[in-house]
């Protein structure tokens, strides 16, 4: 029964996306002063839609806990001897199931903003819900005419076929909700943006209501990455924490976006200034989500990331682009010449500092873009090229680096106009720092030029981070600003561990026969010995590594090369030593004939601090939201208590007094 | 009228981006990787036998007489398993198939060829893939035909079906 009841919670869902986009849009036909008859559906539809959707994808929770065989996809997908904990995160190892949860996502986000937006008028409101709901009942049609969960089999399996081994770790379990949550959480931005601008309501109000939504997918888009970056690193055992992939590409163009618009949004609502800007980013956020679904599930590209590739899908979801995106850009196009221009800023202000933030950050994702689809533009020519690092890395920098100088100085600028000299010990001060750290690198060893700028600038960033508290009593200092100081530092210690992980680490690879001692940075390595082990759905072979620093008590571990009979494949399972100052990273391969083992060790100096870094960003994200939030419900509760009193006193007979 | 063309660029570079896409998925995709060693004489080997019932492989043993095929494969490939009787039928037309072994052990090999058919004249062991790389294979099973001055003439991609075995029979007597 589950599936079915999924089943018909889905097109309910679907009929519901319907009524919510018809009667929005309708909304839209009344005259400004009244109501149209309609427009009363559009949030309550909104809402049980919301709350179907969320229905349909716990059924399939629930099919694939117990593993219902009868269902195709838990057939395809599951495996009855898998742990439960793989099971449930199963539901989302594949294509349709990911799917449901991204639909799922996007009907909530919907749901949420019906629920409790009340601040913009009712047309924006009702034009933004339209959208959508529009876009909801594209991606409704795409699960139920072609990639349909909720299919029975004819004849119940007898075993499923298990999940990608890759697949069964903790990562899985958090790393894809997460970013489908940031994902589809950028799709209320791209509506808001849509109603605004059918609705010609581009103003700071509507940035208020926006940023809140942008900035918490902006986080969630910010864990995903961070949590799938280090999964990446320890799963696939290659030592790498970034490869340039298409897929992770497909997470980082969002995140760009996101970034960009949470800035031009912030400027928006402060100073009124950047109104097509603003819109055009929320557009193209949300064009960068759906992007990355086409590319990853279309096989147009090839990946690492083996999703169900299927060319029918593929054309359907472009289908879907072409709609979405195609009539965005249209409606962009149409009325972005009406929106009037915001106020004007002087070319050094607060505000010129965030605009040139946001157009390296697009340099920045235009770099990534052209990278990613350009093997799919040469194969159209049929010469096949691989972009990797060599591309990437130098040509992302070049526009990181200037973007990463000017947030540096970006915050202590005024609003509106200033003045350099104003600043002068500050840039003197951060110019030095960054010029000594690199002088001194220089000359103590040859290392890359990208570290040795990564090097030089972290802890001048680290710095120019923490300096908009100065002077300042801190217990004043609002928590959206304490945000933002967090989330710059955080990106100084990113910064700081990928330019350490690029100068520093130390990669040793050898064949080691058991008894043998390897050393690689502080550690002497020992490989004791190497002995089967079974596991409840594979059998590995395991080396016992005991590792001394600096000849000090020996540590155990315990790399394994796994191999999983269920579906048939084996992965290299890394073993990390973790210590304040950097991981050491132990992978086992194959035996030699002469029966020495292939053992790859490395050691990477303030590696972790890359993660630690991203954390740290999500975390000001995290206190930006809640500053926000806390601000607006202040100011709502002073407007409401305003309005009592003034009925009050209107009650009383007396004169009303004006508001605050 | 403010210079309102420029709000259509990101328009038009959607739509050469989709127009793009949309050509790209009528293409077929090619997912296999061709030997650059095509028409190139094999290197040297010598591989030791994959288990006790058949001498191991060398390249002297595909040079002179006949065209041979060379199949790459594996006890443990599943595909393996599919192209056994379109290798038998091959062996019954007359045709000589030499085996590399990926990655084996020989009681896997032997259990392997008693279960589902040995067509082979030799197979010799691959352990670490050596010989598979240097003739430009990238996965099991491929097939190679060699012609009698041992240069490699044409390469099967991934199982034989039945469909296949007249065109590699037609590449054979080519090689001739």
């Amino acid at each position: 029964m589950t599936a079915e009841i999924g089943l018909a919670a889905l097109w309910l869902a679907a009929a519901l996306a319907v009524l919510q986009m018809v009667s929005g849009f309708a909304g839209l036909r009344a005259p400004a002063d009244a109501a149209h008859p309609l427009a009363i559906y559009t949030r309550p539809a909104a809402i049980v839609q919301a709350c179907l959707a969320v229905l349909a994808f716990f059924m399939l929770l629930r099919a694939f806990a117990v593993t219902d065989l009868s269902l195709k996809l838990v057939a395809a997908n599951s495996h009855s001897m898998k742990p439960f904990i793989y099971k449930v995160t199963g539901t989302w190892g594949n294509h349709e199931g990911s799917m449901l949860l991204w639909v799922g996502v996007l009907a909530a986000s919907g749901g949420l903003l019906a629920r409790f937006e009340r601040r913009l008028p009712e047309r924006t409101i009702g034009a933004t819900l339209a959208v959508q709901g529009f876009v909801a009942l594209g991606f409704y049609a795409f699960l139920l005419l072609s990639s349909n969960p909720f299919e029975r089999l004819p004849v119940p399996a007898a075993e499923g076929s298990g999940l990608n081994p890759l697949l069964q770790d903790i990562g899985l379990a958090v790393h894809p909700p997460t970013l489908y949550a940031g994902y589809v959480g950028l799709s209320v931005a791209f509506s808001l943006a849509m109603g605004a601008l059918l609705t010609r309501e581009v103003n700071p109000s509507f940035a208020r209501v926006m940023r809140p939504w942008v900035l918490g997918a902006w986080v969630l888009l910010t864990l995903g990455i961070t949590a799938g970056s280090y999964w990446a690193y320890y799963e696939l055992g290659w030592g790498g924490w970034w490869f340039w992939d298409p897929v992770e590409n497909a997470s980082l163009m969002p995140w760009l976006a996101a970034t960009a618009l949470m800035h031009s949004v912030s400027v928006l609502a402060a100073r009124d200034a950047l109104r097509t800007w603003t819109i055009m980013l929320g557009v193209l956020a949300f064009s960068m989500s759906m992007l990355g679904t086409f590319l990853v599930r279309s096989g147009v590209l090839t990946s690492v990331h083996a999703f169900a590739v299927d060319p029918e899908r593929g054309a359907f979801i472009l289908a879907l682009l072409a709609i979405n995106i195609g009539g965005a850009f249209t409606v962009f196009a149409l009325r972005a010449g009406a929106v009037a221009e915001g106020k004007r800023f002087a070319a050094v202000s607060r505000e010129s500092a965030l605009v040139f933030n946001n157009v390296m950050l697009s340099a920045i994702l235009a770099i990534v873009l052209l990278g990613t689809l350009y093997p799919l533009l040469t194969e159209a020519f049929d010469v096949r090229v691989s972009v990797g690092p060599p591309y990437f890395n130098p040509a992302a920098a070049m526009f990181a680096i200037p973007m990463l100088l000017v947030m540096a100085v970006g915050p202590l600028l005024r609003w509106r106009e200033d003045k350099p000299a104003r600043l002068q010990f500050e840039l003197a001060l951060l110019a030095s720092v960054a010029i000594a750290v690199i002088a001194l690198i220089a000359v103590l060893g040859d290392f890359p030029l990208l570290p040795l700028l990564g090097l030089g600038l972290a802890p001048a960033l680290a710095l120019a981070a923490v300096l908009p508290l100065r002077g300042r009593r801190l217990a004043r200092v609002p928590v959206a600003t304490w945000g933002m100081v967090i989330a710059h530092f955080g990106i100084a210690v990113s910064l700081f561990g990928m330019a350490c992980e690029g100068a520093f680490t130390e990669e040793r690879l050898a064949a080691v026969a058991p008894g043998g001692t390897e050393q690689v940075g502080d550690f002497a390595v020992t490989l004791d010995s190497v002995a089967p082990v079974a596991g409840p759905n594979w059998t590995a072979i395991e080396a016992t590594l005991s590792v001394s620093e600096d000849g000090g008590p020996p540590v155990i571990l315990t790399p394994q090369a796994r191999t999983f009979w269920s579906p048939p494949q084996s992965t290299s399972e890394s073993a990390l030593l973790t210590r304040w100052n950097g991981q050491l990273y132990a992978v086992i391969g194959n035996q030699t004939e002469d029966g020495r083992w292939q053992v790859r060790l490395w050691w990477k100096p303030f590696v972790t601090f890359i993660w630690l870094g991203g954390m740290l960003v999500a975390l000001g994200g995290v206190l930006a939201i809640a500053g926000r939030v806390r601000v607006d419900l202040r100011r709502r509760m002073a407007a409401q208590k305003g309005a009592e009193r003034r009925a009050d006193l209107e009650a009383l007979g007396a004169q009303p007094v004006p508001a605050e | 009228m403010r210079n309102r063309l420029f709000l259509w660029v990101p328009l038009a570079l959607f739509a050469f981006f989709a127009g793009l896409a949309a050509f790209m998925l009528t293409q077929p995709k090619d997912e296999f990787v061709e030997s650059t060693m095509i028409g190139q004489p094999l290197p040297d080997f010598a591989l030791k036998p994959a288990f006790g019932g058949l001498p191991g492989a060398a390249k002297a043993d595909l040079v002179g007489g006949q065209p041979r095929l060379l199949n790459v494969w594996a006890s443990w490939c599943l595909p393996c398993i599919a192209e056994a009787p379109q290798l038998e039928e091959l062996r019954q037309k007359g045709v000589e198939i030499v085996g590399i072994a990926i990655r084996d052990r020989p009681e896997d090999v032997a259990d392997f060829l008693a279960r589902y058919g040995n067509p082979y004249s030799r197979v010799g062991s691959d352990p670490i893939s050596e010989v598979q790389l240097a003739i430009g294979s990238s996965g099991v099973p491929e097939t190679f035909v060699i012609d009698s001055k041992g240069i490699i003439r044409y390469q099967h991609i991934g199982d034989i079906r039945e469909s296949d075995v007249p065109k590699l029979m037609a590449e054979l007597e080519k090689a001739r």
